[in-house]
């Protein structure tokens, strides 16, 4: 292979805008008066993208581009899951986006309660659970996860009378908060935020302001194309070199400061804000997303009583003792930093909620390598 | 799960909030009630699980699609990216509406 052929064999649409930007993040990093400089995004997408494009053969070797919890299903702590289990094996049929089934509880997952007989449904949208309501006389539980753009479709079908039968165990969870928690760890020193752009459709831009003022860390928006992402890069070291840190939008063919508005207005008319343990990080002030009091009547933790007691008396198993997802998801850590990682965890049979999910580090890492090693190539092509 | 999938408004129930939109040649409906702004055939939108959250107007959809071109394009099933672009295309029903329009004559 001829390195030079480096940038075409990574699948950019415009190999000659994509080395412009290499060169951008070169100078921009020598430019920095330290070394590493280390950034964090918090999007399974944007971790996809990063990792299947082989973006960080093209970054700098002294550029950390790390992914924070950026994964709303491997958050979802272990109490939620008991919760959604609990229920299952009471007799309720619950329906749940596909990688909540394997996401572990204290100990079991919902497929293994499936897998004893609980009725347990896969459904890719809102609207298909609200579905089954109306073709079933039963009650139907809808376990619901996501971030802020998912949590707007739950709003949505809530102000829609859905049928008597049909309740929401709210896991959403709310990201701005979460960047708060991550930005003090002191293991991180996250020098800048890649904010998701989709999630920021619905926020707005306005809403990472107060997060820069407190924090004196900017925040850049970027889009999910390799070429997007490498661009919100380039913004994101511009301002971290110039010292004034700021809020930029580096995705505005979707992103707006406001955002979606309507969205949003519905999204705090059924959610309210609350505090919860986000697994593996921390306790996240106003991280999750849970029912107003006008919605208790579709509430699930109003309508049931969950008793999760009988799920406790397991010792969890060793290995998941050895899991680091929760550093990992807090960007202390890398999946190659883990020993189970490729080894007794994989895809197939996951120890940590980060190898379950699409969006999680380490499965994302196990199919596409978190780190191909084609920085010589790079050098040759530079 | 955040890519959300764009595709083309073909035709617009106001009353219901729902459009009828093509997704790479299958039409499926998608659900209005949290789209930012207005939408009319020609326009695309970006759908997630099953709602439009946002409205891409005609001229800057070409950029938003390359990404999804190759994705789908490529067709692998493995691919997380492919996968969760499919899961999104599963969240929005079939559309069985009846056309408004008549149908043509000559067909």
């Amino acid at each position: 292979m001829n390195p030079s052929d480096a940038f075409a064999q990574m699948k950019f649409r415009d190999p000659k805008r994509a080395r412009g930007l290499r060169d951008a993040l070169e100078r921009l990093v020598q430019g920095a008066d330290h070394a590493p400089v280390s950034v964090m995004h918090v999007c399974g997408s944007h971790e996809q993208a990063i990792a299947k494009f082989g973006l960080r053969a093209a970054f700098p070797q002294e550029l950390q581009v790390i992914m924070g919890p950026g994964c709303p299903v491997c958050v979802t702590d272990v109490p939620e899951v008991d919760e959604a289990v609990a229920l299952a094996k009471q007799g309720v049929r619950i329906a749940s986006y596909g990688d909540m089934l394997r996401v572990p509880g204290t100990s079991q997952s919902l497929a293994d309660a499936k897998a004893e007989g609980a009725n347990v449904d896969v459904v890719y949208s809102v609207t298909q659970a609200v579905d089954l309501a109306r073709e079933h006389d039963e009650e139907i539980v809808f376990f619901a996860s996501g971030f802020e753009t998912t949590a707007v479709a739950t709003a949505a079908i809530l102000v829609d009378d859905p049928p008597d039968n049909f309740s929401v165990l709210s896991a959403h969870k709310y990201i701005p908060p979460v960047m708060e928690i991550v930005a003090e760890m002191p293991e991180t020193k996250i020098e800048g935020f890649l904010a998701a752009g989709h999630a920021a459709t619905i926020t707005g831009s306005a809403v990472f302001e107060k997060f820069v003022e407190r924090h004196g860390l900017p925040v850049v928006i970027a889009g999910f194309e390799p070429l997007d992402v490498m661009a919100g890069l380039v913004k994101l070291l511009e301002v971290i070199n110039s010292g004034e840190p700021r809020v930029e939008n580096a995705f505005p063919r979707c992103v707006t400061r406001e955002g979606n508005v309507h969205a949003q207005k519905l999204l705090w008319r059924v959610f309210r804000p609350t505090g919860g343990r986000w697994r593996g990080i921390a306790h996240v002030p106003n991280g999750n997303l849970r029912l107003r009091d006008e919605f208790a009547k579709y509430d699930t933790r109003k309508r049931f009583t969950i008793d999760a007691s009988a799920l406790w008396s397991y010792a969890p198993p060793k290995l998941v003792q050895q899991c680091q997802c929760g550093d990992i998801m807090a960007g202390i850590a890398s999946p190659s930093d883990c020993q189970l990682f490729g080894k007794e965890c994989t895809p197939d049979k996951p120890v940590g909620a980060c190898m379950v999910s699409a969006e999680g580090t380490c499965r994302i890492w196990h199919q596409y390598g978190g780190r191909p090693d084609l920085r010589s190539m790079k050098r040759g092509a530079a | 799960m955040c890519l959300g999938v764009p595709g083309k408004v073909i035709e617009v129930d106001r009353e219901m909030q729902i459009a009828t939109v093509d997704f790479w040649g299958v039409k499926k409906e998608v659900r209005l009630e949290v789209c930012d702004a207005p939408v009319a055939p020609g326009d695309y939108i970006l759908n997630h699980v099953g709602f439009a959250i946002r409205r891409i107007p005609p001229e800057e959809a070409a950029e938003t699609l390359a990404l999804y071109d190759e994705l789908l394009r490529l067709a692998d099933e493995q691919d997380l990216m492919t996968a969760d672009v499919r899961a999104e295309l599963d969240a929005a029903p079939d559309a069985t509406r009846s056309p408004k329009v008549a149908p043509d004559e000559s067909q």
